[in-house]
């Protein structure tokens, strides 16, 4: 099986052209430490056991797979939603956290760093750092901050220090180079828990490990419900990307189900308002990681825009550019309004308000060509109520 | 043998390095103060390239490479500086730069414009030494520049011996596992033991050294010392003039 393997795992940390660990030398003992436990610790029985039991008892796993009827007649097609809006903490994010937290044990540290965006990972972070009793500091864009106020708070509850990250944009890439700085200062006692696939070599392998607990369910669940493991199609949406890469992991070397990676359109792909980074990408590094990104000439890193906090991030996982540029996965780019208009749509017709993030991948249906036999799968990464305001501001004007 | 080997030939202690963002405090800085430098007696210019997402250094660089963008910094008016300075100085220069800004500009492009304007070596801290080895080593080396690596507290005696091979100006000896400008502990221990591998490059130590005391000790355990974020804030607070001072204060006129 190991030679027919194309995409799952990286070799010598790469997915093909991208990946790897380009980071300063200061920060190579924490990353090695990581890179020679990460495999041993995740297949150690009882890591397994806890792991497993927290996901079915702390987060609800395994989370339903809903055929979403009104919206199937709708588009004339049969699609599931894989409901991970119904985690713990309201998204999918904290499969990752749990994950993560529980590394961080094995390995003795005492101190947990993370980088936020919208909040949701900052959220799942101090929840599982809550759960396990750790100390927690999390980083978040100075502008994101004042954004995102309600998950501050949330945070704030749950006992983790936010610190604004005051450097380049105060966005998240911002965060993230200070969670970064943190680690290389603080080497011995702190592990960094990153939200994405993406980052310097094992995180991407080790949060897409993490999150492949949702195509595993897919697997069995599809099959319960249609006879056949294999949908048609999976459709997700990318920011760093690991709602997806949980979701396409088991499907990943089985070329008949296509995967359909959905990116933040913003206000136009080649608007200069865009999270569109694959389309207007080029290869660079970012954030320790060989990958596609949104970058000047000059290869100054440049900030995106999407109405989705969670989709605003100028870099994408390596694995998801690796799976890009050979054609395993289609793009598709959807604008801010038309995600909005999913949002509402999906509302309306199933009674479940989606996470502006997870609106994108339902945008997508209206760009692809249905069946009315295909088997659509739509990863529903989280729910919508961090962005009623956002919701409201705009159904004004629909 | 370009000018920072000719150096090393030349000198085999007290070696000053005194670090400054290209494009800072002013767009047009870059060549008044390499000059300044050179009059004052400083060994080598590091130039760092200013960068929107420079990891490794901490607050005092991050300001600097924010301002230095803001002034509309690029990596081609680097190179026209450059070029300007070397019509009236030969004193060794390195460019500090993010990995990135040299894939964007092509790697074989950036090495030949470097070549052409008279650099003489190369920092890139987030280029690790295996990825160099395995995909870019061959055509650095074909170059006249001179890599040089960073090792820290922690990097294992192998590595250390890897990177001596792969460095071909000098070894810079992070003080301390910090990122730039950190107030840190300095471990002599440390500075001891790099010494007895006797390595095949000079050794210079860099992060948190500020004054003639760092300055001293980092010369009685290796062959110099590289001073950054403490020359960043002079500037911020003085501007370009008594640039000499600064070099006086840190030691007398060699």
């Amino acid at each position: 099986m190991q030679g027919s393997v194309k995409y799952t795992y990286p070799e010598d940390g790469f997915y093909g052209n991208f990946g790897g660990a380009f980071i300063p030398e200061l920060l190579q003992p924490c990353v090695e430490e990581l890179r020679s436990q990460y495999l041993s610790i995740m297949a150690d029985p009882s890591f397994l056991h806890q792991f497993e039991a927290l996901l079915k008892d702390y987060v609800g796993r395994p989370t339903p797979l809903y055929y979403a009827h009104r919206l199937s007649k709708h588009y004339q097609s049969h699609i599931y939603l894989k409901r991970e809006d119904l985690c713990h903490t309201g998204a999918h994010k904290v499969n990752n956290t749990i994950g993560q937290i529980l590394v961080a044990q094995r390995l003795g540290k005492q101190r947990i760093i993370a980088e936020t965006g919208a909040g949701q990972h900052g959220v799942a972070t101090a929840t599982v750092c809550a759960l396990m009793g750790l100390e927690c500091i999390v980083y978040m864009g100075e502008k994101d901050i004042v954004r995102q106020a309600p998950n501050v708070q949330r945070m704030k509850m749950l006992g983790a220090e936010v610190r604004p990250a005051k450097s380049g944009s105060k966005t998240l890439k911002d965060a993230t180079n200070e969670a970064i700085r943190d680690w290389i200062n603080n080497p011995k006692d702190t592990h960094y828990i990153i939200g994405s696939v993406v980052g310097p070599h094992p995180y991407p392998d080790m949060v897409s490990r993490f999150q492949s607990v949702i195509s595993q369910e897919i697997l069995w669940q599809l099959k319960e419900k249609t006879g056949n493991e294999n949908p048609t199609r999976i459709i997700a949406c990318v920011g760093g990307g690991s709602n997806a890469a949980g979701a396409y992991f088991h499907y990943l070397e089985r070329d008949s189900v296509d995967l359909v990676s959905v990116e933040a359109g913003g206000l136009g792909v080649h608007s200069g308002k865009t999270a569109a980074t694959s389309q207007i990408g080029t290869q660079g590094v970012i954030h320790g990681s060989m990958t596609l990104l949104m970058q000047t000439e000059d290869g100054q890193i440049v900030e995106p825009h999407s109405i989705s906090a969670g989709l605003d991030y100028p870099g994408i996982g390596p694995m998801h550019a690796h799976l890009i540029q050979s054609k395993r996965a289609k793009v598709v780019a959807i604008e801010d309004d038309h995600a909005v208009e999913a949002a509402f749509l999906m509302a309306k017709l199933e009674g479940i308000i989606p996470a502006l993030e997870s609106s994108h991948a339902l945008a997508a249906l209206d760009t692809l060509d249905l069946e009315p036999n295909d088997i659509n799968v739509i990863n529903l990464s989280g729910r919508g109520d961090k962005d009623l305001a956002t919701f409201m501001q705009k159904g004004e004007h629909e | 043998m370009n000018r920072l080997q000719a150096l090393f030939k030349r000198k085999s202690g007290h070696i000053l390095n005194i670090y400054v963002t290209a494009g800072y405090p002013g767009l047009h800085d870059t060549e008044p103060v390499v000059l300044a430098l050179d009059k004052a007696g400083v060994d080598i210019v590091e130039l760092g390239i200013p960068y929107s997402d420079p990891l490794a250094d901490g607050e005092t660089i991050q300001d600097s490479s924010q301002q230095a963008l803001q002034n509309g910094m690029t990596l081609s008016l680097l190179f026209k500086q450059i070029a300007d300075i070397r019509l009236q100085s030969q004193i060794p220069i390195v460019l500090m730069g993010y990995f990135n800004q040299m894939l964007q500009y092509g790697i074989p492009a950036f090495i030949k414009q470097c070549e052409t304007v008279g650099v003489d070596g190369l920092i890139i801290p987030d280029l690790p030494v295996e990825i160099y080895q395995r995909d870019y080593a061959s055509i650095f080396e074909a170059s006249s520049l001179s890599m040089s690596f960073l090792i820290t507290p922690q990097t294992p005696s192998h590595r250390i011996r890897t990177m001596d091979e792969a460095s071909h100006g000098f070894i810079y000896m992070v003080s301390a596992n910090a990122t730039t400008g950190s107030n840190i502990q300095i471990s002599t221990e440390y500075f001891d033991r790099i010494k007895d591998m006797e390595l095949n490059n000079p050794r210079l130590i860099g992060f948190g050294i500020k004054d003639r005391q760092g300055y001293d000790q980092a010369c009685n355990y290796a062959h110099g010392a590289i001073i950054g974020s403490a020359f960043i804030k002079y500037l911020a607070s003085n501007g370009l003039d008594h640039i000499d001072r600064f070099v006086t204060n840190i030691r007398n006129q060699h």
